[in-house]
């Protein structure tokens, strides 16, 4: 689980997060959304420990971040698996290679303990025949999912998605999704993503925290979605036609 | 003032590559492939440029002896002097902050751009000692390229003297033992592991610490290609008053 607890961070004169507080419940899939520049990829980078907050508290599993000794940091990094939003994975290695790659840097496995390992998440993503190739001779979907499968491969406790399917087809979209929320509830971890998709927020939004211009405008769940009247969640959720009428027929449905 | 935030960035930036090492068995793998990019794979411009700058220098040297009382072995006098001293430690230097500076930057920066260096970060990496430290190690046999250069240099002046016919050999070769100081070498090698370290360093902190896309990346290169140069003349300079001065 992480709890955060009044989160502030300001770049200049520019305030781009204004005191969040919200948790990140264990086993579920937490959607954090909102419009571009209302402060996710801050938010998200302040819990990966890449940026530092100017105040306010970030607890994994009850301890503060801030008072952590830095090799108490060091391992909780290794606890976290992130998937970034261009993939980034590493040009210079095989899709292979950039699996193996945290357990070569942080374990005392043997090349066949790291192989069996790679092997078996590679296939747990659905990837069996692209061990050999490197990331620009593979698809954007496919990318995603190498991304995934590194993000896990050193059993994490936390795993972090910035906007996972951007740039996917939506067919693609959705079986990325799916897969996140699978590993989540299968490895029982704290997953946060960041996404404005749609889809994604309705699939598999267990809770949901949205951020409007630094603040956390609202949280709940992707049934409480369609329920909601707070203005700033419909106007950004239910901006597209076809939404608004998925909504309509949800809450025609439930009456 | 934003200068010394860059010099005060950049001595931050070395200091915290030397920190959280990086597993042994996987850094020599990255000095070993360093070693391929920034030394061996520079060999070969090194070597066609080091040859026609000895035979160019040979040359000149020739054309400006009008004085019949001066002896021919000058050429050969005047063509190790420049290679030793200035032009096998010095200008080779400005070559490769070209070709190994602007790679380097390019390299680190387009590892920014796509945030594989967060990703790093994000695993518990120490980024810098992981990207930038195997070129430090690699960029140390340099000085193994200058003392090539100095060499296919010379023989470059030979070459252009002797067959041009601005000289003999036997000129030549009196004029390259004549008044030879050693430790003029050994000036030269200090100044090129000098250079070695401002070639790695210089354009990993314009690559590691660039903001924006792909055109900065561009950008950062040239950048990072104006300021090493800078920095080489200065330290040449400096090293120069200090070691022969």
């Amino acid at each position: 689980m992480i709890e955060v607890r009044d989160l502030h961070k300001s770049f200049g004169k520019s305030e781009v997060l204004k005191g969040i507080s919200t948790t990140f419940e264990k086993g579920k899939t937490n959607l954090i959304i909102g419009q571009s520049g209302s402060g996710k990829t801050v938010f998200m980078k302040c819990m990966l420990g890449l940026i530092t907050p100017d105040e306010g508290h970030i607890c994994y599993e009850g301890q503060d971040y801030s008072e952590m000794t830095l090799k108490e940091k060091r391992n909780l990094r290794q606890e976290m698996g992130m998937v970034f939003q261009g993939s980034a994975l590493f040009d210079s290695m095989t899709v292979e290679g950039n699996v193996m790659f945290p357990l070569d840097m942080f374990t005392q496995q043997s090349r066949s303990e790291m192989q069996d390992r790679v092997d078996f998440v590679l296939k747990r993503v659905n990837l069996v025949d692209a061990h050999k190739k490197y990331p620009a001779e593979i698809s954007g979907g496919m990318q995603k999912r190498v991304a995934i499968a590194r993000a896990i491969v050193m059993n994490p406790k936390y795993l972090f998605c910035d906007e996972p399917n951007s740039g996917l087809d939506p067919k693609t979209a959705i079986l990325i999704d799916n897969l996140i929320q699978e590993i989540t509830r299968e490895y029982n971890i704290t997953t946060v993503i960041n996404t404005h998709d749609m889809n994604s927020v309705m699939e598999i939004g267990e809770k949901i925290v949205f951020l409007k211009d630094g603040w956390k405008a609202w949280e709940g769940s992707n049934k409480d979605i369609f329920r909601t009247d707070n203005e700033a969640v419909t106007n950004f959720v239910y901006s597209s036609e076809l939404f608004k009428k998925v909504r309509q027929m949800y809450i025609e449905e439930r009456n | 003032m934003s200068y010394m935030t860059s010099i005060g960035s950049y001595a931050i930036m070395v200091v915290d590559l030397f920190r959280k090492p990086t597993k042994w068995h996987v850094m020599r793998s990255l000095i070993l492939k360093e070693i391929d990019e920034l030394i061996y794979g520079s060999l070969g411009i090194i070597i066609f440029i080091s040859f026609f700058m000895g035979g160019v220098v040979a040359i000149q040297t020739a054309l400006n002896i009008s004085n019949p009382l001066i002896p021919k072995n000058l050429i050969g006098f005047a063509t190790r002097q420049s290679v030793i001293l200035e032009f096998a430690p010095t200008f080779t230097s400005i070559i490769m902050a070209g070709k190994v500076g602007s790679y380097i930057t390019s390299s680190i920066g387009t590892m920014r751009v796509t945030e594989q260096i967060d990703a790093l970060e994000v695993m518990g990496v120490n980024s810098l000692n992981y990207l930038v430290f195997p070129k430090i190690v690699a960029m140390f046999l340099y000085p193994f390229v200058v003392a090539i250069a100095m060499y296919i240099g010379i023989l470059g002046g030979w070459i252009a003297g002797v067959f041009g016919g601005f000289t003999s050999s036997a000129d030549f070769v009196q004029g390259l033992q004549l008044d030879f100081i050693p430790f003029h070498v050994t000036y030269s090698f200090i100044k090129s592991v000098v250079f070695a370290f401002i070639i790695a360093t210089v354009p990993s902190y314009h690559g590691y610490y660039m903001k924006g896309g792909a055109l900065e990346v561009g950008k950062a290169a040239t950048v990072s290609f104006v300021w090493t140069s800078v920095v080489l003349i200065v330290m040449n300079y400096l090293l120069t008053q200090l070691l022969l001065g």
